[in-house]
C-alpha cells in the first residue's frame, strides 16, 4: 500500500512543527476503555425548574420593570391611603374640579373630592378583584380541566360540550346579565367575571392532563394503588403548574379590564366607592374643560394593564417556553 | 470543469448554547453525469452541506468556503437572481419526507408547474403540458386528472413521486436526493429507488444522493462519500469503499447493514455511542470516542486525509506505517 | 360538508337557547321588574298595561317562556317598557345598519393593517417594523379601548383640534370611532399573524418552493400566506364579538346612534325587556357570524376533516 500525505497549509496546522512522520510512538498505543467514556458524562450543572425559570424571568427586563410597578402600586394602593388627610367620599363643595396642585396631587372632581386617593382606592379595587377573580378562577380552572381531561370518555365529553355552548356567546353579556341580576357590589362582579373565565384555563389543564396522564409516572402511581383523585391531584396537575400559572397571570388583567368596563358601563362598582372605570366614567363630561380628571385614572389602569400583561409574557417565555411566540 | 467543485466548506449554527460546528471542512467535486452517494447518519451533516450550497439554510446559520463552484459558477458570489436560477433550475433537489414538503394549499398542478413558468416562461397551457409529460415519467397513473388534486388527496409514495416530477421538470443539471426514501414504506422505497435509477439512465442528469443506508447507495452511485461529525471520513468509488474500506465508521456502517448471502444469516452488529457534540467538537477524530481501535494519537490530533489512489482517500489514523494492524471489522 | 354545516347550526340553535332561557328568567328574577309578581312592580300604570298585553304577565312563567319563544322564532325580539311606542324590532332596525357599518370599516381597517403589519414584522424579525407592531400590539392589547378611546378624543378633538368628536355626519366622523374599534382587533391580529407567519416559514414546503426557484416575494405572499392566514380566519368569530361588546362603549363615548348604544341605554335606564330582547339579538348574531366563519374556514382549508 503507498501512502502518499496530500498536504496544504491547512493541514500543517493540525501538527504544530511537527511532520506526520516525525509523531512518536506512544501516540499510536490503543487506548483502554475507560478513558474513553468521558463523552458520555453531562457537563453542564442541573438546575431545578424554579431556577431556571426565575433565572429566564429575572433577564426579561420589561417583566421586571412590569413586576415593581405593580408591587409598588399594590403598596400605595394598601397604605397610600391611610397617610392621606382626604377620604375617596369626602365632598368638599368649595374646591371642585381644581387642578394639581401641591395639596391636591390630582385635583378634584366636581364634588371636591382628591382624585390621588380615589385613584389609591381604585387600584385597591381593581388588584383586589383581579387577584381574588383570577385565583377562583384557576381553583374552577383547573378542577373542571383535570376532571375532564383526566376521566376523559363520556365526562369529558359532557364537560367539553358545556364549555362549547358557553364560549359561542361573548363572556361580557353574561356578566352585563348577572351583574343586572345581582347588583352592584364587588361581590357580584366577582361572582360574574367567575361564571365563564375560567374555560381557558380548563381547556389548557385538560389539554396537559390528556397528555400527561399516560405518562410512565402516571401509570406508575396507579400500578400502586394511588386513587384516581391523588394521581390526578398530586402527580398530573402539579406537573402541568407551569402553563396554569402562565394562563392565570393573563386573567387578572382580564379581570381587571372587565371590572372597568362594566364600571364605566354604570353596572359595576356603586358610587361613591371609586374605581378606576367610574373615575374615567365620571370625567367623560369634564373632558374639554378638565382633562386631568381622566388622564389620572387612564394612566394608572393602563401602566397597570402594561404591567400585568409584560409580567405575563415573562412568566410564558420563563415557564413555558414551548408557547414561546 | 467540474459540475460542482466544493472546497473546503464550512457550516456553522449560532444558537442561544454556543456555535454548532455542522459542517467543518469538507471537500468534493461531482463530475457531469455521475451519480455520488453521501452517507453518514443522523447529524453527519450531509444535508446541511447541501442545503448550504443550495443557500437553503434558515438565517442563524453561517456558511464558509474557500471555493464553491457550480459549473465553473461561483455559488458564494451569485445574486438573489442568479441563484433562483441555480434553484429549480439549474439544480432540481427532492427532500426527505413527501408529506410535509408540499404545499397543502395548491394543487398539484400548481406546484409542477410553478418552476416551469418560472423556468422556461411557458404560456400556461404549455406548462399543463409539460407537467402532465413529467407526471408520466415519474409513472403517476391518469396525470391529466391528478393535476387538480390537492397533496393530501395523494399516497406518501405518490407524493414523492411529484417531488421528482417537480425537480426535473427543468432539466436540472443536478439533482440532490435527501435521503428521498427514509420516509416511506419498504415496498415503496424500491419502487422510488427504481424510478431514480431509470431517469439517471435516461437523462444526463448527475446525482447527488443523501442516505445513511449503504445498500441504497451501492445500487445507485459509481462514488460514495461517507461523512462523520461533519467532516468526510473515507471517499472513494463505489467499489472501493465496499471492498477496501479503511475507516473504522465505514466498516461500522457495512456491519450494520443487513445483507443476504446464501443460505447463511448475518448478524447486524450495531455501532456503540452517539454522534460527538458539534458545539464543542472533539480536539482529535470525531470518531474517537466510539472507535474500538482508538489510540492516543486518534484523541489529540485529527488525523489527515490519505489517498489510496486517484479517487480512493480516507482520514483515520490506522492507516499511518506506526498504527498497528487491525483486522477490518467488515467480516465479508 | 353538508352534515358538518348542519352539525354547527345545531350548536348554535342549542347555545341561543341556553343563553335565551338564561336571560329570560334572570330577567324575570330581578326584584321589582316588569317581570316580577304584579306586587313587586315599581312600574307606570300604562307602561304595566301594554307589557302586560305582550308578555301575558298573569300567565305562569313557563307559559310566559313558551309565548316568548315562539314569538321569537317569528322574529319578534318584544317591546321596550320604558318607550311605550317603541318595539326592541324598531331598535334594531333603525341602530344596527349603524353599527354593522361602523363595525364592517373596523373589520376591513383591522385586516388591512394587522395582516401586513404581523407579515413585516415576521420578516424583518428584531427591526424596526417588529418593533412598532410589538408596541402596537401590547398597546392595544393593554389598553381598555374605553381608555383608548377617550385619550384619542382629547388628543385629536381637543388637543390638535382636528377631528370632529360626536356623531356620524361627515367621514371624518368615522375616523376616531374605527381607529379605536379596531385598535385591539389590529394588535391581535398582527400578534397572530407575526407567530403564524414564523411557524409557517419553517415548514418544509416553504423550502420546497424556495428550492423551486420562485422569488421570495412570491415565497412570502403566495405560498406562506395562504397557509399562514388559517388562524386569522378562526379569529374572525371572536372578533365579531370583540367589536360587538367595542361597540358599546365606541358608540356611548362618540355619540354614535347604533345598538350598541341602544344597549348601553337600556342598561342604565334597567329597561328589562329591552335588555332581554337585545341579549338575544346579540347571541344570535355572534352565533351567525360564527356558523359563517367555521364554514368559510372549511372551504380554505380542505384537509380539515369536516365531519370530525
Amino acid at each position: 500500500m503507498s501512502i502518499s500525505v496530500h498536504m496544504n497549509d491547512k493541514e500543517e496546522d493540525r501538527f504544530p512543527g511537527k511532520h506526520i512522520n516525525e509523531l512518536p510512538d506512544e501516540l499510536f498505543e490503543k487506548v483502554g476503555e475507560d478513558s474513553k467514556q468521558d463523552n458520555e458524562e453531562i457537563s453542564r450543572p442541573s438546575k431545578s425548574y424554579w431556577q431556571d425559570a426565575w433565572g429566564r424571568f429575572r433577564k426579561d427586563r420589561l417583566a421586571m420593570i412590569g413586576l415593581c410597578f405593580v408591587l409598588i402600586m399594590a403598596v400605595f394602593a394598601i397604605f397610600g391611603p391611610m397617610f392621606s388627610q382626604y377620604t375617596y367620599d369626602g365632598q368638599d363643595l368649595n374646591n371642585g374640579n381644581q387642578p394639581p396642585s401641591s395639596e391636591h396631587w390630582f385635583g378634584t372632581d366636581k364634588f371636591g373630592r382628591d382624585i390621588f386617593v380615589r385613584t389609591l382606592y381604585g387600584a385597591r379595587i381593581s388588584l383586589l378583584i383581579g387577584f381574588v377573580a383570577a385565583a377562583i378562577n384557576m381553583v374552577i380552572g383547573v378542577i373542571y380541566g383535570g376532571l375532564s381531561g383526566y376521566f376523559g370518555g363520556r365526562v369529558d365529553m359532557i364537560l367539553m360540550r358545556i364549555v362549547d355552548i358557553m364560549i359561542g356567546v361573548p363572556d361580557l353579556l353574561y356578566i352585563i346579565l348577572v351583574m343586572m341580576f345581582l347588583g352592584n357590589s364587588i361581590q357580584s362582579i366577582l361572582i360574574a367575571l367567575c361564571l365563564t373565565s375560567w374555560i381557558g384555563t380548563a381547556r389548557i389543564v385538560r389539554s396537559q392532563v390528556v397528555t400527561l396522564k399516560h405518562q410512565e409516572y402516571a401509570l406508575a402511581a396507579r400500578s400502586i394503588g394511588s386513587s384516581n383523585l391523588r394521581i390526578l391531584f398530586k402527580h398530573l396537575i402539579p406537573n402541568s403548574i407551569g402553563p396554569i400559572i402562565v394562563t392565570v397571570t393573563f386573567l387578572v388583567p382580564s379581570a381587571i379590564f372587565s371590572e372597568a368596563f362594566l364600571s364605566f358601563l354604570g353596572i359595576g362598582i356603586q358610587v361613591p366607592i371609586a374605581s378606576w372605570g367610574t373615575l374615567v366614567n365620571d370625567a367623560i363630561p369634564t373632558i374639554f374643560t378638565q382633562p386631568y380628571q381622566m388622564l389620572f385614572p387612564a394612566l394608572a389602569i393602563s401602566l397597570t394593564m402594561f404591567s400585568l400583561n409584560f409580567i405575563g409574557d415573562g412568566l410564558r417565555d420563563a415557564l413555558d417556553p414551548r408557547l414561546k411566540k | 470543469m467540474k459540475l460542482l467543485q466544493i472546497n473546503n466548506l464550512k457550516t456553522t449554527f449560532h444558537i442561544e448554547a454556543g456555535q454548532v460546528q455542522a459542517v467543518r471542512g469538507i471537500s468534493f467535486h461531482v463530475d457531469r453525469g455521475e451519480s455520488v452517494g453521501i452517507v453518514g447518519e443522523s447529524g453527519s451533516g450531509k444535508s446541511v452541506s447541501m442545503l448550504s450550497i443550495m443557500r437553503l439554510l434558515p438565517e442563524n446559520a453561517k456558511i464558509d468556503a474557500d471555493r464553491l463552484t457550480f459549473d465553473g459558477t461561483e455559488i458564494m458570489d451569485m445574486d438573489q437572481k442568479q441563484m433562483r436560477r441555480l434553484h429549480g433550475n439549474d439544480i432540481g433537489m427532492i427532500f426527505q419526507d413527501p408529506m410535509t414538503s408540499l404545499n397543502p394549499l395548491f394543487t398539484i398542478g400548481d406546484q409542477i408547474m410553478e418552476p416551469i413558468r418560472i423556468h422556461q416562461k411557458l404560456s400556461k397551457s404549455e406548462a399543463k403540458k409539460r407537467a402532465i409529460e413529467v407526471l408520466k415519467m415519474v409513472e403517476i397513473p391518469s396525470p391529466e386528472s391528478r393535476l387538480n388534486q390537492y397533496p393530501h388527496e395523494f399516497s406518501g409514495g405518490m407524493r414523492q413521486r411529484v417531488m421528482i416530477a417537480i425537480a426535473i421538470s427543468c432539466n436540472p443539471k443536478l439533482l440532490i436526493a435527501d435521503e428521498p426514501t427514509t420516509a416511506l414504506d419498504v415496498t415503496i422505497q424500491a419502487q422510488i429507488l427504481d424510478l431514480m435509477s431509470d431517469l439517471k439512465k435516461k437523462g444526463n442528469t448527475s446525482i447527488v444522493l443523501i442516505t445513511h443506508d449503504l445498500g441504497v447507495v451501492a445500487s445507485m452511485c459509481s462514488r460514495i462519500i461517507v461523512m462523520y461529525g461533519g467532516e468526510i471520513v473515507e471517499e472513494g468509488t463505489t467499489r472501493e469503499v465496499f471492498y477496501n474500506p479503511q475507516h473504522p465508521y465505514t466498516w461500522g456502517l457495512m456491519r450494520s447493514m443487513p445483507k443476504v448471502t446464501e443460505g447463511e444469516k448475518k448478524k447486524l452488529i450495531p455501532i456503540p455511542g452517539s454522534p460527538p457534540d458539534l458545539l464543542s467538537p472533539p480536539k482529535g477524530c470525531a470518531f474517537a470516542a466510539r472507535c474500538e481501535h482508538a489510540m492516543k494519537i486518534c484523541t489529540q490530533m485529527s488525523p489527515v486525509p490519505i489517498s489510496l489512489s486517484e479517487s480512493h482517500r480516507a482520514a483515520c489514523w490506522l492507516m499511518h506505517p506506526k498504527a498497528a494492524k487491525v483486522e477490518r471489522g467488515v467480516g465479508s | 360538508m353538508g352534515r358538518y354545516i348542519i352539525k354547527r347550526i345545531i350548536a348554535g340553535l342549542i347555545t341561543m337557547f341556553v343563553l335565551t332561557t338564561v336571560t329570560f328568567f334572570l330577567m324575570h328574577a330581578i326584584p321589582g321588574g316588569p317581570f316580577s309578581p304584579a306586587e313587586e312592580r315599581k312600574v307606570p300604570k300604562a307602561v304595566m298595561e301594554k307589557v302586560q298585553e305582550k308578555y301575558g304577565l298573569n300567565d305562569p312563567v313557563h307559559i310566559q317562556y313558551v309565548n316568548y319563544l315562539k314569538n321569537l322564532a317569528q322574529g319578534d325580539f318584544g317591546i321596550s317598557f320604558k318607550q311605550t311606542s317603541v318595539t326592541v324590532n324598531e331598535l334594531i332596525e333603525q341602530g344596527f345598519p349603524v353599527s354593522a357599518k361602523v363595525g364592517l370599516i373596523a373589520i376591513i381597517v383591522a385586516l388591512l393593517v394587522g395582516i401586513p403589519l404581523g407579515i413585516t414584522s415576521a420578516i424583518k424579525r428584531g427591526k424596526w417594523a417588529d418593533w412598532l407592531s410589538m408596541i402596537i400590539a401590547t398597546v392595544g392589547i393593554s389598553i381598555p379601548n374605553f381608555v383608548l378611546s377617550v385619550l384619542l378624543l382629547f388628543l385629536f378633538a381637543v388637543v390638535l383640534k382636528i377631528l370632529p368628536t360626536f356623531g356620524l355626519t361627515s367621514w371624518q366622523h368615522y375616523i376616531l370611532p374605527v381607529t379605536c374599534l379596531a385598535f385591539s382587533p389590529i394588535a391581535y391580529i398582527a400578534r397572530l399573524m407575526r407567530s403564524s407567519m414564523l411557524e409557517v416559514m419553517r415548514y418544509d414546503y416553504i423550502r420546497t418552493a424556495r428550492a423551486k426557484g420562485v422569488h421570495e416575494l412570491q415565497v412570502i405572499c403566495k405560498h406562506a400566506l395562504k397557509n399562514a392566514i388559517i388562524p386569522i380566519v378562526t379569529y374572525l368569530g371572536p372578533l365579531v364579538a370583540i367589536l360587538l361588546t367595542g361597540s358599546f362603549v365606541i358608540e356611548r363615548i362618540f355619540s354614535i346612534p347604533g345598538i350598541g348604544r341602544d344597549f348601553v341605554s337600556s342598561i342604565s335606564d334597567r329597561d328589562y325587556s329591552v335588555i332581554l330582547g337585545m341579549t338575544v339579538f346579540f347571541g344570535a348574531f355572534i352565533v351567525i357570524c360564527n356558523i359563517i366563519v367555521d364554514i368559510l374556514y372549511a372551504v380554505i382549508d380542505r384537509r380539515i376533516k369536516i365531519d370530525e
